[in-house]
Order: structure tokens, then sequence, then C-alpha cells
């Protein structure tokens, strides 16, 4: 009988390859997928194009991915708090693509949709438009901007079932549920991981149809990325 | 003396109406949140997925699954939700938010706005300013009139890559309160220790002042 459960990271990351594209989820560090970035490393996949809204610290998320020299290209729309990043772009060894933060959204959900391209009125009359079509509707004008699909897509869900239904938790939601429709393979890794059923069907953010293989979190650390607090 | 950070704020709170949607940005703007009075009713957005943003958490209660757009911790008020950066950026996008409020390195007399990418020195990225910009019904920029040498940051042109084109009306800066037009930038207010004179003087763009400009009041 076919199942989508997987042990852990590293068999669910069966296929990855050299010089693939893939999609991973989060914010910050909020919501990415911690077991799967560190089973990409240890795999040794070279030449990565890694679609991320950001690329991680130094020393945590896709940073572990830019301290090894895995990843090629990104495409992101901040990677302000990376020091590594910067030093290895402004040496030319690695490729970045800015795209801003709505529009990475969108031509990720797109992606997923089947949807070739959309008009954004983001980003027209800048940088990011250079290159691209320019089209007026209503005395506006838009730029054309492609959706994205990936080999692979990595997220991060609070709660899975066995069909891959998933629920994600507060601010953690993000990007995952775009990302989770691009990937040719979509792989979750959830906190809680339960029987088919448990889940409301009103509850669920991703329908099981977009993931394709689902593991239980061996660690997570959950990194908070500024601590901030106020006195009681 | 020009205004300092906080008092660009509280100016800037004056702008927040009751009934308001608002996003703030990173710096000087978050601390707008600070200066609405408890009479007005304002929903605060956070890029990242959240409608109905509180203050920080106490501490020990701190939850890495709830942040802001900085990345710092936060929480939810009562009547708030989440949802993915797809649907975030559609509230955006779609002008379904009032107001947004956020920084810039300059903006021009024809109201285009840099504030993303320093070429040869700076490479952060834009986030999600350049879908603001475009997106929000108004627009506010809290900023620095001039920099550490002197040099007007309201500029005839900007001279680094755009974040957005003709798409700032206002601006709150240490120097004053000053409206963006047909006919190039309008002084409306001016800090209260300067002069009207003193804030075109330090402008490089083409500014007039308003008939009914004043000092800033509080």
């Amino acid at each position: 009988m076919s199942t989508k459960v997987y042990a852990n990271a590293k068999e669910a990351l069966k296929g990855v390859a050299d010089n693939m594209t893939y999609l991973v989820g989060g914010f910050g560090l909020c919501g990415i997928p911690e077991n799967c970035i560190e089973a990409l490393r240890d795999s040794g996949v070279k030449n990565i194009t890694c679609v991320s809204n950001n690329a991680g610290v130094d020393d945590f998320g896709l940073g572990l991915l830019l301290k090894t020299r895995q990843i090629k290209k990104m495409m992101s729309s901040y990677v302000g708090e990376n020091a590594t990043f910067e030093k290895q772009f402004m040496s030319g060894e690695l490729e970045l693509e800015f795209c801003p933060q709505g529009t990475l959204a969108e031509r990720l959900r797109a992606g997923g949709a089947g949807i070739p391209a959309f008009y954004t009125p983001t980003g027209v009359g800048t940088k990011i438009a250079e290159g691209k079509e320019v089209r007026q509707f209503d005395g506006r004008d838009f730029v054309l901007e492609k959706g994205i699909t990936g080999d692979f897509a990595f997220v991060k869900a609070w709660k899975g079932d066995k069909f891959g239904n998933l629920v994600f938790r507060k601010t953690a939601r993000n990007f995952n549920p775009m990302i989770a429709t691009a990937g040719k393979i979509t792989v979750a890794e959830v906190e809680e991981l339960v029987e088919i059923g448990e889940l409301e069907p009103d509850q669920v953010h991703t329908p099981g149809v977009y993931v394709q293989r689902i593991f239980k979190v061996t660690n997570q650390e959950k990194r908070i990325e500024q601590r901030t607090v106020r006195k009681g | 003396m020009p205004l300092n950070k906080e008092q660009i704020a509280q100016r800037i709170s004056q702008e927040v109406q009751d009934g308001y949607t608002v996003n703030l940005g990173i710096g000087i703007p978050t601390l707008v949140v600070n200066y609405i009075p408890p009479t007005k009713t304002v929903m605060f957005q956070s890029e990242n997925g959240l409608l109905g943003m509180g203050p920080f958490p106490l501490e020990g209660t701190e939850d890495a699954d709830l942040i802001n757009a900085g990345k710092q911790t936060v929480t939810a008020l009562k009547g708030a939700s989440f949802f993915s950066s797809a649907d975030s950026f559609a509230m955006i996008r779609g002008g379904h938010i009032d107001l947004t409020v956020l920084g810039a390195m300059e903006v021009d007399e024809n109201g285009s706005i840099a504030n993303w990418m320093v070429p040869g020195k700076m490479v952060k990225g834009m986030g999600g300013a350049m879908d603001l910009v475009a997106g929000a019904k108004n627009v506010i920029v809290a900023m620095q009139h001039v920099d550490k040498e002197g040099n007007s940051k309201l500029r005839t042109k900007c001279t680094l890559p755009l974040t957005g084109v003709k798409c700032i009306k206002k601006i709150v800066s240490d120097y004053g309160v000053i409206d963006v037009t047909e006919n190039g930038f309008v002084l409306r207010e001016y800090a209260p220790d300067l002069t009207a004179e003193a804030v075109v003087k330090a402008t490089e763009g083409k500014m007039t002042i308003a008939p009914d400009c004043k000092p800033m009041t509080f």
C-alpha cells in the first residue's frame, strides 16, 4: 500500500540531486523546514538554485547551505541578516535574484496553480521591471512576472496527517502554503504527525494533494531571531 | 534642533485615523504605535502574515511562531488573524491597507522613493517595500531630512535604485511635514526650533512654502 509517510528527513529527501531548484518555506527563521535543510546539507548536493524569502543567518537555516557553498543562486526578497551571503555575493561566487516579497509569494502561488505569469503593479519603473513586459490596464502600468515551480519543495507545518493535510501555526505559515503547491515533490516536516481523520477538514490549511512526502521532525531548535519582550 | 525619532513618530500618529488598518515598516515607523490614543481603534498589519498585531510579549511568553516583519517576537490581539504571505500581499496590493509608514534613503520631488539598495555597498533587498508603496492607499515616509554630511535626502531626482515611482504624497522628516505635489515639495509644517526658510534651504528638490505653513505641534 502506498504511503506518504517517511521515517526522517534523510529518507524523505531521496532523489535530490545537483543543479536542482528547491523551494524553501519560512520567513526569517520562523516556519523554516529545519530538518530538511540539514538533510540537504548532509546530502552534499551542489549548484542549487534556492527560492526562499530569506537566506537564514550565518549558522542556521539556509545559512548552513551557504557556508558549504552548495547554493549557486538565491531568489529572495531580503537577505540582510546574513554576512556570509553578503560576502559571497559581493565576491561574485553567488548569484542573486531579488524579488519583491509580495511578487515572490504570488509567483509561487501562480506556479502551483498552473498560471504561467501575471501582471502586478509592484516594481514598475524600478530595476525589478527591467527587461520585463509592461502593460497598461485602466491607465496604470503593470509588469509581467512569471510563476515559479521547483524540483522539490520543503515546508514546515505544525500538524499533518498521513495523507499530507497540513495545519500551520501562527506566523509560521508565511510562505509555506504557496511553496507546498509549487514543488514537483513536496516534502512536509511536521511537529505532530496524526492519523487520517484526526484533523478537522474545516481547519486544514494545505490539502494533502499538494504533499507527496511527510515526516515528523526528529529534533528542532525553532530559533528566535530577535527576542523582544516588554516588562510586566 | 530638528525633531528626534520619537517626535517624528508622534507627528505621524496624528495622521492615523480611527478605524484604519496600518502597516508600519522597520525603524522609526515602528514607534508610531506608541502614540496612538486609546480613543482610536487601529489594526496593525504585519506583512509576514498577521492582522491585529499587539505589543512585545511578556518575558517568558515569547513564541518562535509569532513574529513581526522585523523578525521580532510580538503578540496577537483579540480579533487578530493569521494568513499566508500570498494573502498578506493581496491585502497590500489590493488596496485594503489604509496607510503604510516606511523609511527612505531618498525621496524626490516627483514622489519617487529609494530605500532598498546602495549599489556596491549594501545588498539587503526590498522585502515587502515595493509592494507596500505600490499598493497602500496612503504612504507616509518617515525619514531624516539630511544625511550625516548635511546633504539633502529630499532630492530633485533619486540617485539610488528606486523602490517605487511617483507613489509618495507625504513625508514627515526631522525638519517638517512635507506634501509631494505636482509642483514638487510643499512645506506644510516645520520643526518648532527651525524656520520654514531653513527647511527650504536644506532641501535639494524644488520646495515651496504653503501659505498656511506653521510650526509643528504635538
